[in-house]
């Protein structure tokens, strides 16, 4: 037997392991369980509006603290209609957007050299350590009154929000690379930039989607907050300007619209880390 | 088949790698007691022992992972535009997040091989490894004899002028194990590079090596070398019905029991 023979051996038995099919009846239903998973996922929402609905008609509850979901309906549509509503959420994306850069690429590069340099994990990790407990939210005062009224206290504040999980899940994820592969970017003569290119930002790519999903959330939360605050746009603005007039639906509107934005974050970033990770087995 | 006429004095050939008086303690653990040994240019170098004799360790010393405690080793310089040497790990080493490609690429990039060096060398060596159709994909798409094939077309598209192998088969089944022996043979036999091939596996170091290394265990020691005097190419199972293979590796164990013995008393 020669080894191009041995070779074939090998191949075709790679092969037939390759063309194992699954078993099917598993496959079949567990089709059907999603079908069925999906449908009931809808469903419950609808229902839920369905029966709020009715209760709002009907009087069950005081229309002055829950307006009927048809009467949010239109006030979003008239909301959408006169501009007031597009420009708000415009403004309160490109904050989180901003906010997201400057918060998210030093935290990516803190993160890494945490990970990678133990002298700088023994530098920064206890600046983090003492200063992550402390609620951002309780910040918004010092930062207002540092970065005043403007753009800057409401970027810095999203900032601040996804610094840590970012900076946090980084270093996590550079700490759970297997040694080997830094071995490898030695024996091969990588540059610093180099490992920090090739190896440790992959590598902590899965852990790093997940504190980018966490500062996203983070996000949501902080922009809402500075801006009913300090704001005089926004959908936070928008939200605490509701309430001084007493416009209940508004604000329904709004909270509808933030939790929309965050649906849509969510779907956004999952898409994003399909992508980005799609070497991973089980991605 | 003159085994004579192989063994008769061949041409001296350059030290490819010196070392010498090497000593390595790891606190107060001492894993290489002063070895010194030559490898000359072209050689098939194995180093067998017992597990903890510090065989992998003088590997990683030799890679430039590990510093020695006291003692030299040296590797001549290379041509110019060549590395020294490039590194075959024990394992899964080769990234995850990378195709076959641009794993099979990764020594040329991180030495800023122009594009066409980088092209031509990865298409040669994929090709030779059997990996060209498999380019594209992830390792996670293939089977842990593929990845390490991937692992060895990374060393060789580097082109050192020294391969530095630590158990590179050890995790595969015997099958995958034998094949990639004979595949590492063909591959080498073209270019003859130096190669310092790690192992446990008396069969393994008898059927690809020039010369073996025995080593003692804990504190590790050079207890001979042995020159394995079969001729090449060599087929990886006919070797192993030559009278001669089977001496060879006899003697081997002869050398390996004692250290075994006192390793584990």
């Amino acid at each position: 037997m020669s080894a191009s023979d041995l070779a074939e051996v090998a191949e075709s038995s790679a092969r037939t392991a390759a063309k194992t099919p699954a078993i099917d009846i598993g496959e079949e239903a567990r089709l059907a369980a999603r079908r069925r998973d999906r449908i009931l996922s809808i469903a419950s929402p609808l229902g839920l509006l369905v029966a709020w609905e009715v209760a709002a008609q009907t009087g069950l509850i005081d229309v002055r603290f829950f307006p009927a979901p048809s009467a949010i309906i239109g006030k979003l549509v008239e909301m959408a209609q006169s501009g007031e509503l597009i420009d708000n959420v415009l403004i309160s994306l490109e904050r989180i957007v901003l906010g997201f850069l400057l918060g998210g690429v030093p935290a990516i590069l803190i993160g890494i050299a945490m990970g990678i340099w133990r002298p700088v994990r023994a530098i920064v990790d206890p600046l983090i350590v003492a200063t992550y407990p402390i609620p951002k939210s309780s910040l918004l005062p010092l930062i207002l009154l540092i970065f005043g009224l403007g753009e800057m206290s409401k970027i810095v504040m999203v900032a601040i929000g996804v610094f840590y999980p970012m900076a946090i899940n980084a270093t996590a994820g550079v700490l759970q690379i297997n040694r080997i592969y830094l071995d490898v970017g030695k024996s091969f003569k990588a540059s610093p930039w180099d490992t920090f290119r090739t190896i440790a930002l992959p590598g902590a790519l899965p852990f790093i989607m997940t504190g980018v999903k966490l500062g996203a959330g983070l996000a949501l939360i902080l922009i809402a907050l500075a801006e009913m605050v300090g704001a005089k746009s926004g959908i936070g603005y928008m939200i605490w300007s509701a309430w001084e007039t007493f416009a209940v639906a508004k604000m329904y509107v709004g909270l509808f619209v933030i939790a929309l934005i965050g649906f849509a974050f969510s779907l956004l970033l999952n898409e994003i880390e399909r992508r980005v990770i799609r070497w991973k087995a089980d991605a | 088949m003159t085994a004579a006429g192989e063994c008769a004095a061949p041409p001296r050939r350059a030290v490819k790698i010196r070392i010498q008086h090497l000593i390595k303690r790891f606190r107060s653990l001492t894993a290489i007691e002063d070895v010194s040994l030559d490898i000359e240019e072209g050689t098939f170098f194995a180093i067998v022992g017992p597990s903890g004799c510090g065989k992998t360790t003088l590997l990683r010393i030799l890679g430039g992972l590990d510093e020695v405690t006291s003692g030299e080793v040296e590797i001549a310089d290379p041509a110019p535009g060549r590395p020294k040497y490039s590194m075959v790990f024990q394992g899964d080493s080769i990234f995850p997040w990378m195709t076959v490609w641009d794993n099979a690429a990764y020594g040329l990039r991180m030495r800023k091989a122009p594009r066409e060096q980088v092209t031509e060398a990865v298409t040669r060596y994929l090709e030779r490894t059997g990996l060209t159709r498999f380019a594209h994909h992830y390792p996670h798409q293939l089977s842990g004899g593929m990845r390490q094939r991937v692992s060895i077309a990374r060393a060789f598209a580097n082109d050192p002028e020294v391969l530095l192998m630590d158990e590179p088969f050890s995790a595969l089944d015997e099958q995958n194990r034998t094949i990639l022996q004979q595949e590492l043979l063909r591959i080498w036999e073209l270019d003859k590079k130096t190669v310092v091939f790690i192992t446990h596996s008396v069969d393994e170091a008898v059927t690809l090596a020039d010369k073996i290394m025995v080593m003692t265990a804990s504190p590790g020691r050079a207890k001979t070398v042995i020159d394995v005097a079969l001729e090449r190419p060599r087929n990886v199972l006919e070797l192993r019905n030559d009278p001669r293979y089977g001496q060879i590796v006899y003697a081997i164990w002869g050398h390996l029991k004692d250290e075994v013995e006192r390793a584990r008393a």
